[in-house]
């Protein structure tokens, strides 16, 4: 056996109040896809961390082919051949791709050399990328390749990539994984970070699982299935979600024609939106960020008024109605940004349970606030969806992502709409926990609501979803019944392959 | 009235005498806010720099030894409110203002025994020859060297933004400080670097009022130019050659009202008092109308979680 190019040999991480990693030990071999799997929290970020030399471990060592490896500072850890795409694009807007590319070197060429050689890169591994683009201007897609080349052009022996594919088409996914491929021909190590088991099972050579911080097993992928990966990341058996067919009903939310201006000057004009929702049915609308779901929910919302005629309720007309008034009248909707726009970040659970459920949960009265219904109200939240926190009287911002995602659908959901619209709302979230909130969804359309569903996550779509479209530079494609959709069919929906073509490998 | 007695080569000659100040305390202020730096002390440093060289200057006869010690007393005034925005996380706008306030009474407290007294002056450069061309001579060749500083602080500083790596990752920093602090850049030193320079242009500035454009020290001296060149900044779009521009229009007017007065204009003298300012914000008010905006992380408390 050769040696491996990094051993990870029981690294010990705790913060305050929790162990991030407990002892963990792994080895990665030259030129293997190693995956790493975990729900959130599991502490695969900190790892990947350590590795890259922006936390130090606490105890236990690395070693980067058989040598000593603890990296002081991401620079150190970059000199030794080890690069990192974030999950979230850790890029400068307002600069150029050039720029960009040269912040993440230790010892940049001049820019009109350094253009050339990422044009050279971008060419060989299929991932076109003009360098004098401000990245403020380009899509997620794009985005991504900016964070990639600048790690290839350090010519990198371990490339960790933090869930990578969350904001592609499945093309650019194919794309993807040509590129990652070929890196791995090449001898490159990648450390590969992901919810999405299909795309380990496809790609990866063999998977550490972490659960709590703690290495509870390790398998190969190809040689597993997804829903066995699951389990051994929840530690549990996994309850799918699941409901009873029945006929739709009366058309419940209807939009003609909808056609409004983005409020922010980034942003996605919507162009003739038409659909309908009836009782009982899950609405699927796919697409990749940026192609006017933020916007599509605010016209629901209420947020951005349109013609009255464009969107109706139960036949009534309410384009031009304001959020609380569709509110009252059993129109939920619950935006993708958590802090900020779903929840007040510094109010407490209480106050932001009765920012968007004062009118249907009877926490106003005369214009004054019961505050103890509030309390109620959250508590009820906090304990049908499992939202790990201290109290209701905490704080917004300080619970993990994935808890405040909980808390602010749960938060819809029990206030018995009519009508829901939700964005994004398993993001961040670990499976069990997505599990509940798509079976909350389900449940609603079986009581009689309809429900719009917005989600980049495909897998969740065609799991609850009877009818599903896709948008697309503020269009929404055809609808279609979802059983039997194709990915490829769901892809040309989306809107193509942005450009890419295949690596010439 | 008088028009007549209004002559262009003295107005455009003293229009670069009245602009250098704000211009040299704005072009300080401008590398901290793309830095993602917020700091509204600029009017509280510039006041410090004014009696710090001021009574430096008359202690030693020295103008120069007096100019250093103005961006000494701006860059240490500086650190103050590093320390409290960088270090202790306090707010940047209510920090800030706090030091302006500082500023004016520290200022007032040093100033104690300096008033009615005449610093030594700045002599002006003198070429020979090309310093008594007609017109361009008195233009381009008979000022004092702070004015030459100035225009050649704004031209290093547009060159260090746009060519140099150190600017790049000043520029970076204030544009995502998450993700500078994530490639292994030290967000905060780079920032507590760049309040320093804000600090001492702010010094140099107030300095520049207090030995050669009045002479003389006042309490309360600069009289809102601080707040001028934080306006500067804003609606110079954070660009150097703006701000240059921005500080000679409010120059320009300053001086041209001024002799408009003097020649008894049938203007009230409150209207024209006002023009600069006036003037110039709605000049660059329709000049920021294009793209560019301001740093994203500016004002953003940096705090790291890892």
């Amino acid at each position: 056996m050769t040696e491996p190019l990094l051993s990870i040999r029981g690294l010990t991480k705790a913060y305050p109040g929790v162990v991030a990693n407990d002892d963990v030990s792994f080895d990665i071999q030259p030129g293997e896809v190693h995956a790493l799997l975990g729900e959130n929290g599991a502490g695969k970020s900190t790892l990947v961390k350590m590795i890259y030399g922006l936390v130090k471990p606490d105890s236990g060592e690395m070693l980067l082919r058989g040598k000593a490896f603890a990296p002081s500072e991401p620079k150190a850890a970059r000199a030794s051949g080890v690069a990192m795409v974030f999950q979230h694009f850790s890029l400068f807007d307002a600069l150029s791709v050039a720029e960009n590319i040269a912040l993440g070197m230790a010892d940049p060429p001049a820019m009109r050399d350094l253009a050339e050689r990422i044009r050279a890169v971008s060419d060989q591994y299929g991932l076109p990328l003009d360098p004098w683009r401000i990245v403020g201007d380009l899509s997620a897609g794009e985005r991504q390749r900016v964070e990639i080349i600048r790690c290839l052009l350090q010519d990198p022996k371990l490339l960790i990539m933090d869930e990578p594919t969350s904001v592609l088409t499945p093309q650019e996914v194919q794309i993807l994984f040509e590129t990652l491929r070929k890196l791995k021909s090449e001898g490159t190590s990648i450390l590969y970070i992901s919810h999405k088991l299909e795309e380990i099972r496809a790609l990866c050579d063999e998977a550490t699982i972490l659960r709590l911080g703690k290495k509870v097993a390790t398998c190969t992928p190809r040689d597993t299935t997804a829903r066995e990966m699951a389990e051994l990341m929840v530690g549990a058996e996994l309850h799918v979600p699941s409901r009873e067919q029945k006929e739709p009903g009366a058309v419940r939310l209807a939009l003609k024609d909808l056609a409004v201006k983005s409020p922010s000057e980034f942003g996605t004009s919507l162009k003739g939106i038409t659909l309908e929702v009836r009782a009982g049915e899950v609405l699927g609308l796919a697409g990749v960020a940026g192609n006017g779901q933020d916007e599509l929910l605010g016209a629901l919302s209420g947020e951005i008024r349109s013609a009255n005629d464009m969107v109706s309720l139960d036949g009534k007309a309410i384009g031009a109605t304001g959020p609380r008034e569709r509110r009252r009248m059993g129109l939920l909707t619950a935006p993708e940004e958590r802090l900020g726009h779903a929840a007040a970040p510094d109010m407490s659970l209480t106050e932001n349970a009765a920012l968007t459920g004062a009118e249907r949960k009877g926490i106003v009265s005369g214009g004054f606030l019961n505050w103890g219904r509030a309390r109620g109200f959250a508590k009820e939240i906090i304990d049908r969806f499992d939202v790990r926190t201290p109290g209701t009287e905490n704080t917004a911002r300080s619970l993990s992502g994935g808890n405040l995602q909980k808390f602010v659908i749960g938060r819809e959901v029990m206030q018995a709409p009519e009508v829901v619209v939700v964005n994004q709302p398993t993001w961040g979230v670990d499976a069990s926990a997505a599990a509940v909130i798509r079976q909350a969804l389900l449940d609603l359309a079986t009581g009689g609501a309809a429900v719009i569903v917005i989600s980049q996550d495909l897998d969740e779509l065609m799991e609850i979803s009877d009818r599903f479209g896709a948008l697309n530079e503020g269009r929404l494609s055809e609808v279609r019944p979802a059983q039997g959709l194709t990915v490829d069919e769901i892809g040309m929906m989306m809107g193509g392959s942005h450009d890419m073509e295949v690596a010439d490998v | 009235m008088d028009l007549s007695a209004i002559n262009p080569v003295l107005l455009i000659a003293s229009l670069m005498v009245a602009a250098t100040a704000v211009m040299i305390a704005a072009i300080g202020e401008l590398i901290v806010e793309r830095a993602g730096v917020l700091n509204l002390g600029v009017e509280g440093m510039m006041i410090t720099g004014a009696i710090c060289g001021f009574a430096a200057a008359v202690q030693t006869g020295s103008p120069t030894i007096g100019f250093v010690a103005a961006a000494l007393g701006g860059a240490a005034l500086s650190l103050l409110f590093a320390f409290l925005t960088q270090f202790a996380l306090a707010n940047q706008v209510a920090s800030g203002l706090a030091l302006t306030l500082f500023g004016l009474g520290l200022s007032a407290l040093l100033g104690q025994g300096y008033q009615g007294i005449k610093p030594p002056s700045t002599p002006r450069i003198d070429i020979p020859v090309l310093s008594d061309l007609p017109w361009v001579g008195r233009i381009l060749f008979g000022h004092d060297l702070m004015v030459y500083f100035g225009l050649a602080l704004v031209a290093a500083v547009w060159a260090f933004l746009k060519y140099t790596r150190a600017g790049l990752v000043l520029r970076a920093v204030g544009e995502n400080h998450d993700a500078a602090h994530a490639l292994g850049y030290k967000v905060i030193r780079i920032r507590v670097m760049a309040i320093a320079f804000g600090g001492a242009c702010a010094g140099l500035g107030g300095a520049y009022i207090s030995l050669i454009r009045v002479p003389q020290w006042t309490e309360g001296m600069t009289a809102g130019i601080g707040w001028i060149a934080l306006a500067l900044v804003v609606f110079a779009s954070w660009k150097p050659w703006r701000v240059l521009l921005g500080a000679y229009l409010f120059g320009g007017v300053t001086v041209l009202q001024l002799n408009l007065q003097a020649a008894g204009i049938a203007i009230p003298v409150e209207y024209l008092s006002m023009s600069p300012y006036i003037i110039t914000i709605v000049v660059l008010v329709i000049m920021s109308a294009d793209k560019s905006r301001a740093p994203a992380s500016l004002g953003r408390i940096f705090h790291a979680t890892h």
